[in-house]
Order: C-alpha cells, then structure tokens, then sequence
C-alpha cells in the first residue's frame, strides 16, 4: 500500500517538528550565528506543527497502513506536546549560563523527543507506539546527562538507560505475546478479539508484560526506582519535560492500548492495576515528606499523581477518562511550571535546590512566589485550582465504578501530601530570606510561567472550556 | 494448577541437574595447576601487560558509528527487492531516507568524530 | 432593528471592569475624577442598555418579553447543570433599572460626599463590585448564581460598613457594626442555602423557570413546598432585615452614607422582596407562609417604627424607617400583591435614596454630626437639601400626589381586600407612625433653633451631590404616577407591565370586587393619618419641645424599651451568642480542638513523618536494588497472575 499525500498531511504536526529538528542540524554547521536563534526557530516550528494539528482536528483517521491515527484524540496531544515543548524551551533561555551546554543540541533533542511523544500519542499499532517510545526515551537518556561533566548527570543517565532498556525488554515480550495470541499488532483489530482473547493466559501475560513496560515510563510502584535519581541529576527543565511530555505520552498510550482490556472487566488486570495505582499514591506522597531536594520531592510528587491518573484510567467511564485527560494536561503544565521555578532558582548546577533556599522568596521575587504556590495549591488540589477540578473528575469516576477504597486512599494520600507541598509556601512566605541570591527572571521565563500559571487557574475557574473539547475528541477508536 | 506441576518438577530437577553437575566436576576431577596452564592463552601469545586498559573513545566512536551506518544500509535491501513494484515512490521515499542518513553523517564530520589526531 | 437583548452580557461586564480597574490600579490613579468617572461609568452604561432593553420590551408582544440570555456553562456535573445565564422579563429590568439607575445618581453623589478620603479608589471598587454582584441577583435565571449575587452584595455589604473601619461606631467599632451583619446575613443565607439543597433535591434542577413549572403542578399547601418557602423567606428576612434578623441594619449606618443609601435602603435590603417576587409562583402555594410573611412583615412595619420615633441619629432613624417599609412590602407580599410590593420597592428605592443622601448632605453640612438635637434651622443654609428632603418625607408619608402615596396605598388596600381588616389596620397605624417620626425629623433637622455648634458654618453641598438630589427628588414626586389606581380614574401601567410575571400568583388570589366606594374610604383616611401626623410633630417637635419632653417622661418606660430597641440585641446575646460562647471556649475549644483534633492530626503526621524517614532508606542509589525491586514487582504480580 503506498502512501497518499493524506497520509503525509495527517501525521504533518509530527514531519513538521522532525523537520525542525534535522534542519537545527543543518543550520548548526551552515551558520556560524545559528545558536542565537536556535530558540524562535524551535519554538516556530512547535507553533507550525500546532497549526496542522488544529487543522487535522476534525477528522478522525488512519495513516500509513493503519499504523497511527490523527485527529481529535491524536490532535490534543499533539498540540499539548507542542505546548510543553514550547515551555520548556522558553525556561530554558537561560540555561546555557549554568552549563556549559550544546544548546543546539539541547533544542535536536528535545525536539525529537516531543516527535516521539506524538508518535506514542497518536500510534495506533504496538509497533509504532513502541518506535515512539523509543524515540522519546534515547532522547530523555542523553538529556538526562547533558550536563556531562557533572557526575550526578551521568549517574541519572545511565541509571535510566540500564533500567529504562531492562523495562523496554518486558514491553518488548509483552507486544509479542499479543502478537502470537491474536495474530495482530494493531489496537482495533486486537480491541475486535475481546473479550474472547483476553481469556487466553498468553494473551493477558502479554498485556501485563505491556503494563509493566509502560508502568515503569509513567513510574508506577514498584518500577519507579529511577525516577527521583533521574530527575535530580538531570538539568533541570529537562525533568519538568519528563515528568510532563514523557508521562503524559506514556500515559496517552497506555489509554490507547489498555482502555479497552480495562472496560472488559478482566478481574486480574483490574485488580493488579489498582494495586499499583493504590501503591504508587502511598509511595508518592509518603516519601514525598521527606524530601529536602525540591526535584525530587517533585518526582516524588509525580509519582503520587500517576497514581491519581490510573484510578481515573482504570474506571474506563466517562468520567473517568475525561477527568484523565484533563488531569494530565493539568498535572503537565503544572509541572513544568513547577520544574520553571525550580530552575530559575538554581543558579548553579544542583546549588539552590533544597527547601531552605525558598525562605523567603516571597520578600525576592513575589511574582515567582505566587506562581510556585499556584502550581502547588494545584498539586494538592485546594480549590479554584485546576487540579481539584481534576481530582474531583478521578474520584468521582472511581467510586461510579465502586473503587471506593481506591478514592479514600487518594484523598487520604493527598492529605499527606499537604503537609510537604504547603511545607513549600510556608517557607516561601513566612520566612526570612536565608542568602542573598539575586534571582534573574528573563522575559521568556516570565511569559512561560505567567502562561502556566493563567492555565492552571483558568482551567479551575472555568473547567469546562477543557472539559467540552475533551469531550469532543473523546472517542479513540 | 494441575497441569504446571510437570513443569514446576522440571525447573526443579533442571536447578537441582546444573548445581549437582558442576559440584560434580569440581570435586571429582584432578586439579593440577601449574604456570602454563594458568596463563591467558595458554598456547598463544605471551601476554605483555594487563588488558584492563583505557582504549582512546575514537574507537569506540567509529564502532558505534560503523554500527550506525551499517544498520541504516540493511533497509537498502527490503527496498532494492520491491523496487520495481515501489517505482518512483519508493525511490523518493530512499532519497529522503539518504537525506537524512546525510545529515547525520556531515553532522558526525562537522562535529570531528572521525578525525583521528 | 437591532436586538439590545444581545448585549445583556455587556451590563455585567461594565461594573465588574469598573471594579477591575479601579480595584487593582486604583491606588495608583491619582485623580480622585478619574476614579469616579470609570466607577459612573460602569453603572450608567448598564442603565442605558437596559433602558433600551426596556423601550424594545414595551414595543414588543407581551408573550414574547421573556428572553435567557445563556453565556456559558460554568458547572456541569451529573445531574448538576449550572449555567451562568440571565433571565430578561419584566421583574428583573425594572430590578436593573432602579439598581443602575439609583445606583448611578448615587455614585455621582458619592463623588462629592468621599471627596478626600484617603481610600477613595477602594470606595468605588467596593460600589461597582456591588453593582455587579447584585446585578447577578436580579438578573440570574437560576437560584445558584442568584445565590452568588447574594453573597456577592452580602460580602460587599461588609466591606463597605467596615469601610472606614479605623471609625468607632456607637459603643464598638465599624468593624464589629460590620461583623454583625455579616453574622446575622449568616443566618438568613443558611436557610437559603437549604432551600436550593431541597429545590436541587426534589425538582432536580436550579432554574426559575423550571423549577416553577414542575412546583406548579402540586397541590397548594404541599408541605415541601412550605419548607422550601419558609426556608427561602428565612433568607429574605437576613438580607430584607425582617424580624428576627433586623437588628444589623441600624449598625450598618456605620458604613459612609453613599452605602446606606445605595446598600442598606435602596438596592440590597430589597432583594428579599425581589426573590419573594422572583418565586411567587412557589409562594402563591404555600399559603401557610403567605400568612407568616404578610404577619412578619405588618410586625416589622410597627415595630420598626415605634423604634424610629425616638431615635436620635438621623440615619438611624432612616434605617428604621428603611426596616419598617420593607415591612409593608413584605406585607404586600404575604398578601399576594407582589406588583404592589415591587412598586413600593421602586418608589421607596427613590425617596428613601433620597432622604438618605439628604441627610448625608446634612452630616456633610455638619462636619458627621448625627445627632437631630444639635441640629436645627438648616432650611436657610441648605435649601435644596432642605427641599429635597421634604420632598422625600411627604412621599414617604403617602402625600397625594407624590409617589409613595400611590405604592402605599395600593398595598393598604390589597392587605384589606385579600388579606384582613387587621393587616390593613395595623399598616395604616404604621403610616401615621412613618409620617410623625419623618416628620419629626424634617422639624428637628431643618426648623427651630440651630442647635449646632457655632464655630460650624453650614453651607450647601457642591453641585456633584445636589444635581442627584434634584433628580431623585423629581423622580420621588412623579415615581407614583405609573401607578394611578383605577379608583382614581387612572391606570395603573406599572401593574400592567408587571402582569406576565405574576399571571400564576395572580390566578391563585382570590376574586375581589373592585368596590370603589371602600377603595376612596381607605384613601381618605390615610391621608386624613398622615396630615394628622404632619400636624402632630409640628405641635411636638416644633412648637412644644416641652411637651415632648413630657410625654417621654410620662411614659419613661416605655420611651426606655424604645430607645433601647426593645432590648432585641441584649436578647440575642443572653440567649443564643453568650451561651455558645461559652460552650466554644470550653468545650469545643480547649477540650475537644486542643485535645482531640490536634492532638489526633498531630500524632498520626508524626507517625507518618517518622514511617517515611524510615522507608525512603529503600531508596538507596544503586542500580542493582533498583532492579531488584523491579524484578520483585514484575514476579509478584505474575504470582498474581497465576495463583
């Protein structure tokens, strides 16, 4: 079957940020003068490719011998990731200063990595979801060293590859098994075997060998171990990309591929699934309180919230899934907003990380102060935030589903949770400044977390403005 | 549950095969160790010094990029046999694919990864 | 023809960006013009639209003059759907037109009275922040956003009685007067609230019109529906100031007489009567409530002014007064002439605006001097205050052919001819009492000897407070004229228009004989009260100060309970504040929160604080561990899989 110039036009957001990204390379040898610009160019090519995905919005189809959809569901992701993309970007204006960086390179690949995430988002075979991934993850291994000559750095990077190829190998069986029970790899022609299939031991083995393929990218208990590691060492925009793009991709797959198993009442699939949900809100937030390093008590934070995730994901109802997919486009711009903070702050690389250097920071800088204690209000759920709206969203499903225990799990958790994100607002607000760091804020920085900031209020002021085009590209297959 | 138990007696036995094995063999056979024997090759080459060394990363540079390439050259194939049916498509479809192989190889270059001094 | 309906958006937004403008850069605009100016703006812009409004639904059928204006869907969940949308009829226009139009005049006077005080900005944020949320209250086509605007007004209401709150205020501050009211408007709101939880509960939705239609098909004196309105009336009575819960209104006179004016006469306190008016369809079914409201409300009217009679400070005696006709609307109310009490509402809404800004224009004069009896002989410093004023007191005291005659008597005579001969009796005592306290205060006030201190010389208000005087005080003396009784040969177009919104409470009254020769008795002899009256304070406080001085020693007893308010707060505060007071500091306080709560929350927090210091050593670095615990994972839940 070769393809028609439709197929080329459907999938343009993700050729055009490839595009981007080879010409960066081009235009790095080329021009000696590139690096200036490198950010507009990027940022220009995000932009270009959330026209396409807007223009593509409507129609629903398969491209490429069904090997991946675009439209609605793939549309949203595609222009949230470009969304990310550009945040990330703009809070990286400065980062060269702190390392001693390509920022060339930098831009390559996070571009490529934002390619791959569309790529899971919008696969509509194992195959191509897992080209995606792979896309994402090779480049979330080098940007995890990219500050090479900082052993941290290094550690986080090989620490992920290791563990990231030993979890690629069970994701890689799994897609197998599938294959050897149903004969296909795509998602509707497996989704046309259930329930039928899901009977088969191989088959429900393989999609467990899936699960936790995809658990260990979103980081669910017990396959989370690298995530605080990584995130601490790795610059850190490149973890608010992680904790943002790289888990909202994984997760815009795993509703892809497991929705489906999920809603035929598998007892064993459901039961693991909430068992890792329930774990990952507990592990979360209870190593949460601990934390004195800031990243990582935000990885620890984003492992808490992959769990809030999968309670709505495994309800398979409408709200459910909608509270999902909200969720993830809040809990995404919160974090990179968060990670944004985070950075500005860190004037030197890993320096100015721990709770104590946020003493006062609302006598430093009071704009920075109100974004941070935005994001974390959100993070807790405190409403007019978004992320109320979006855990009521999650709950809610879960208990139409008679998941109870899973919700008095998750507001118990968040209770706990309170006490390390509020700990952060106290600091920020009701203590003296402990040094005397001088905190430069660019005006990319400032359009970047001003722009988080709006979201996360608007979307917990006025939620359904989300929730109606939600509900619009709602229906994936 | 029935129908594991052969295998479970399977991976026991099999477990239990390879540890009685080689304890077998350990204590069984004659150990006569002397120099000649013990050396790296034993009828080889004398070793000079010892191979825990730091190689220069150039090596390893064109291995991963001879492996790179080589990989990239295997796709020639599946193409070279379809040619004829893919027709001008296809043929468009490899320029693109060279195209990009291209970037990255004048971005190796640019970067100095094959130069060697 | 262009549709004004479509920019109905328009009147909310124009306040809220008053608000917005001059809430956040307020203080750095330094011209005290340019403040006023934004803040004019942002209510007379809404008066003119809705004044359109109002000339395109005269012009249009009368089937067709209801319009929802629909925005955007603000809750959606399950079965909870809440739309920010408003509801265009007869009722909620005229609302937004004596809320815009007073609202406006009183802005300009406002920018005359707060010249030079030192929050001037936060005034005029704080007034178009009221503009806005109580536009919300009359405009919402559903009970949830209504209720927003009923905060909204409930909280602006406090901050502007606060507004000067480094003040004292009688014996405490403006905060504590503040307090109260908040406190109090507490009360009323939780019976509202209950009653959306039981309308949501029964007719599964929160829209007027819905709501009514599935209310309707009950039978009259269903018991939900008693509940439902006797909670909702609870409401009305906090925010009307209805006994039991009057007793803020009067301390509310703590906030600048601009906000008594506009909060707590013309616009706020009427908002009961408006959601009375606004579910008359509900009410008109529950005629046990009818019987509560209409008692309440003739109760109000007499015992609010019995206490005006002896009040000193002018705008306490406004506030009772202000208590008192909320009174009689509530009367009207209860009775089931719900267009009587809305055209009382409309005229009241101007001449009590008006005697209240009168009376700031005096305090003005005076440097805030409230006390009647170190006032006096102001007719020759301040004629057009003067003038205005009277003409407020004879409107209010129902002088043909000034406005409040006309609204008046039409609610006298629907209490005798629906209600009882009683209701009537006791609202045309209330009427002799309403003229002889306003009249006491006119001759006080503006005759006899100047009583003030001599170093103060009193002269007219600048023409930025007089101009609204003029206009309220032309609309005090022709308001009425809309409303000419047919008795009197007139017609009553204020009815009229009104007749689509209460065509079901109508339907429901009973058939009355016009009887035209009772209709000109009753006219009469209010009339004949009210010159009595008029001729009684002239004897008493203009003539005869003695004898008043010996009538209050005659009755010292009485004239105490009186002036004492009948006691009502030190009730409220040896029944119900102290006693549970007492029960928070002992109980609730320092056993049950210190103790328990605290103690419980404290002790698990460490208990998990010292769980997580103890489980994150798992976390170790090593790769090796990592994978360990990976591969754990992976095999339990095969085990899993398996067993």
């Amino acid at each position: 079957m070769i393809p028609t110039f439709q197929d080329y036009l459907n999938v343009a957001p993700i050729i055009i940020v490839s595009a981007t990204a080879l010409l960066e390379i081009v235009f790095q040898i080329i021009f000696k003068g590139f690096k200036k610009y490198v950010n507009i160019f990027s940022i220009l090519g995000l932009l270009i490719s959330i026209y396409f995905a807007i223009i593509n919005f409507d129609k629903v189809s398969m491209s490429f011998s069904n090997m991946v959809f675009s439209g609605k569901y793939a549309s949203f992701f595609e222009i949230l990731f470009c969304i990310i993309g550009i945040l990330t970007i703009l809070q990286s204006s400065t980062i060269q200063k702190y390392y001693s960086i390509n920022k060339i390179e930098y831009n390559v690949l996070i571009l490529i990595s934002i390619v791959g995430m569309m790529v899971m988002s919008a696969g509509a075979d194992l195959i191509s979801i897992f080209i995606g991934l792979e896309i994402m993850s090779i480049c979330f291994y080098v940007l995890a060293g990219f500050a090479r000559n900082q052993i941290i750095a290094n550690e986080a990077s090989l620490k992920y590859f290791l563990l990231g190829a030993f979890a690629t190998g069970f994701l890689l069986y799994g897609i197998a098994l599938i294959y050897g029970t149903v004969g296909t790899t795509n998602i509707i022609k497996i989704a046309q075997h259930y329930p039928i299939a899901l009977s088969l031991d191989l088959h429900l083995l393989g999609l467990i060998l899936l699960l936790i393929g995809l658990a260990f990218k979103v980081a669910l208990v017990p396959f989370h171990m690298w995530q605080p590691d990584v995130y601490e060492g790795a610059i850190t925009n490149v973890s608010g990309l992680m904790a943002s793009g790289g888990k909202t991709a994984a997760f815009a797959s795993f509703l892809l591929i497991f929705s489906i198993p999920l809603a035929a009442g598998n007892n064993n699939l459901i039961e693991i699934v909430s068992v890792l949900a329930a774990l990952s809100m507990i592990v979360g937030n209870i190593f949460g309180l601990v934390q004195q390093n800031i990243k990582r008590m935000l990885a620890y934070s984003s492992i808490a919230h992959t769990g809030y995730i999968l309670v709505g994901i495994i309800a398979t109802n409408n709200f459910g899934n909608h509270g999902a997919l909200f969720y993830l486009v809040v809990y995404s711009i919160t974090s990179v907003g968060a990670f944004g903070v985070a950075s500005i702050l860190e004037n030197e690389f890993g320096k100015n990380l721990n709770i104590n250097d946020y003493s006062g920071l609302s006598q430093k800088n009071k704009f920075l102060a109100f974004a941070m204690s935005v994001f974390m209000f959100s993070l807790i759920g405190i409403p007019p935030f978004a992320g109320f709206v979006g855990k009521y969203y999650l709950f809610a499903a879960a208990i139409q589903r008679d998941l109870t225990w899973l919700v008095i799990l998750g507001v118990l958790t968040s209770i706990v949770s309170l006490y390390y994100y509020l700990r952060l607002i106290v600091y920020m607000y009701f203590r003296d400044p402990e040094n005397q760091n001088n905190i430069i804020v660019t005006n990319d920085f400032k359009i970047a977390i001003s722009f988080s900031t709006i979201v996360v209020i608007l979307f917990g002021i006025y939620p359904s403005s989300l929730f109606s085009v939600i509900r619009y590209i709602f229906n994936i297959y | 549950m029935e129908p594991y138990i052969p295998i479970f007696l399977m991976l026991v036995i099999s477990t239990a095969l390879a540890i009685i094995l080689l304890k077998l063999q350990q204590s069984l056979g004659p150990k006569n160790p002397n120099k000649e024997k013990l050396s790296t090759y034993e009828s080889g080459m004398e070793p000079i010094r010892s191979a825990h060394e730091r190689f220069s990363i150039k090596y390893y540079m064109v291995a991963v990029l001879f492996i790179l390439f080589d990989i990239e050259v295997i796709f020639f194939y599946p193409w070279a046999v379809n040619f004829k049916m893919l027709g001008l498509f296809g043929f468009v479809e490899m320029l693109v694919f060279i195209g990009i192989l291209f970037i990255g190889y004048f971005y190796v270059l640019h970067k100095g990864a094959l130069k060697w001094d | 023809m262009v549709n004004y309906i479509n920019y109905t958006s328009l009147i909310l937004i124009f306040p809220l960006i008053g608000f917005l403008i001059n809430g956040v850069f307020g203080s750095k605009l330094k011209s005290e013009k340019l403040i006023g100016s934004i803040s004019v703006l942002g209510v007379s812009i809404p008066f003119f639209i809705s004044s359109l409004i109002l000339i395109q639904m005269l012009s249009s059928n009368i089937d067709e003059r209801l319009y929802i204006v629909n925005l955007f869907s603000w809750i959606d969940v399950g079965s909870l759907k809440i739309n920010v949308s408003y509801l265009i009829d007869e009722l909620s226009i005229i609302m937004t037109l004596i809320v815009t139009g007073v609202g406006a005049l009183i802005h300009i006077y406002a920018i005359g009275y707060m010249h030079g005080d030192k929050s001037f900005w936060r005034f005029f944020a704080y007034l178009n922040l009221f503009i806005f949320a109580m536009l919300n209250l009359v405009l919402a086509d559903n009970f949830l956003l209504m209720f927003l605007g009923w905060e909204g007004v409930g909280l602006c209401s406090y901050l502007l009685i606060g507004f000067w709150y480094d003040r004292n205020f009688d014996k405490s501050t403006t905060a504590d007067a503040a307090k109260k009211a908040f406190i109090v408007n507490r009360i009323g709101d939780f019976g509202f609230l209950i009653a959306l939880f039981l309308i949501f509960t029964n007719f599964g939705s929160l829209e007027f019109v819905d709501v009514i239609t599935q209310a309707s098909v009950l039978q009259s004196g269903d018991e939900l529906l008693t509940a439902i309105t006797l909670l909702l009336f609870l409401g009305a009575t906090g925010k009307s100031a209805q006994i039991p819960l009057f007793v803020w209104l009067p301390d509310a006179m703590a906030g600048p007489t601009p906000v008594s004016a506009l909060i707590h006469a013309a616009t706020m306190v009427t908002a009961g009567v408006y959601l009375l008016a606004r579910t008359s369809a509900i009410f008109i079914l529950a005629p046990f409530t009818m019987n509560v409201v209409a008692i309440i409300g003739i109760t109000t009217a007499i015992f609010a002014g019995t206490i005006g009679l002896v009040q000193n400070d002018i705008k306490k005696v406004l506030a009772y007064s202000t208590i008192s006709q909320l009174g009689y609307m509530f009367l009207a109310c209860g009775v089931g002439a719900f267009s009587a009490a809305i055209f009382h509402l409309m005229t009241h809404a101007f001449f009590k605006a008006l005697l209240f800004l009168a009376a700031g224009s005096v305090i003005h004069a005076l440097h805030h001097e409230q006390d009647i009896y170190k006032m006096g002989g102001l007719k020759k410093y301040l004629p057009i205050t003067f003038f205005t004023f009277l003409i407020a007191a004879l409107a209010i005291s129902g002088i043909p052919p000034l406005s409040g005659f006309f609204s008046k008597d039409e609610i006298l005579y629907k209490a005798f001819s629906f209600g009882s001969f009683w209701y009537w009796f006791f609202g045309f005592i209330g009427a002799g009492l309403t003229t002889l306290y306003m009249m006491r205060l006119v001759y006080l006030t503006f005759y006899g000897n100047e009583n003030f201190d001599d170093s103060i010389k009193p002269h007219e208000s600048p023409k930025v407070m007089t101009i609204p005087l003029i206009v309220l005080a032309i609309l005090s003396a022709i308001g009425g004229l809309i409303g000419i009784p047919h008795a009197l040969g007139g017609t009553n177009y204020f009815e009229e228009f009104l007749e689509p919104v209460f065509k079901t409470s109508n339907s429901q009254l009973p058939f009355v004989f016009e009887n035209i020769t009772t209709e000109y008795l009753l006219m009469a002899l209010s009339v004949a009260i009210s010159i009595c009256a008029i001729w009684y304070a002239r004897n008493l406080f203009l003539q005869n100060l003695k004898k008043s001085e010996l009538i209050k020693n005659k009755f010292s007893s009485a004239h105490n309970i009186l002036v004492n308010k009948y006691f009502v707060d030190e009730f409220y505060e040896k029944i119900f504040i102290n006693p549970i007071k007492k029960l928070s500091d002992s109980f609730l306080w320092k056993w049950f929160d210190i103790k328990i709560i605290d103690g419980l929350i404290n002790n698990s927090a460490k208990f998990i604080q010292y769980l997580s210091s103890v489980l994150v050593k798992v976390q170790t670095g090593v790769t090796e561990n990592y994978v360990q615990i990976f591969v754990l994972g992976v095999t339990l839940i095969l085990l899993k899989i398996i067993l």
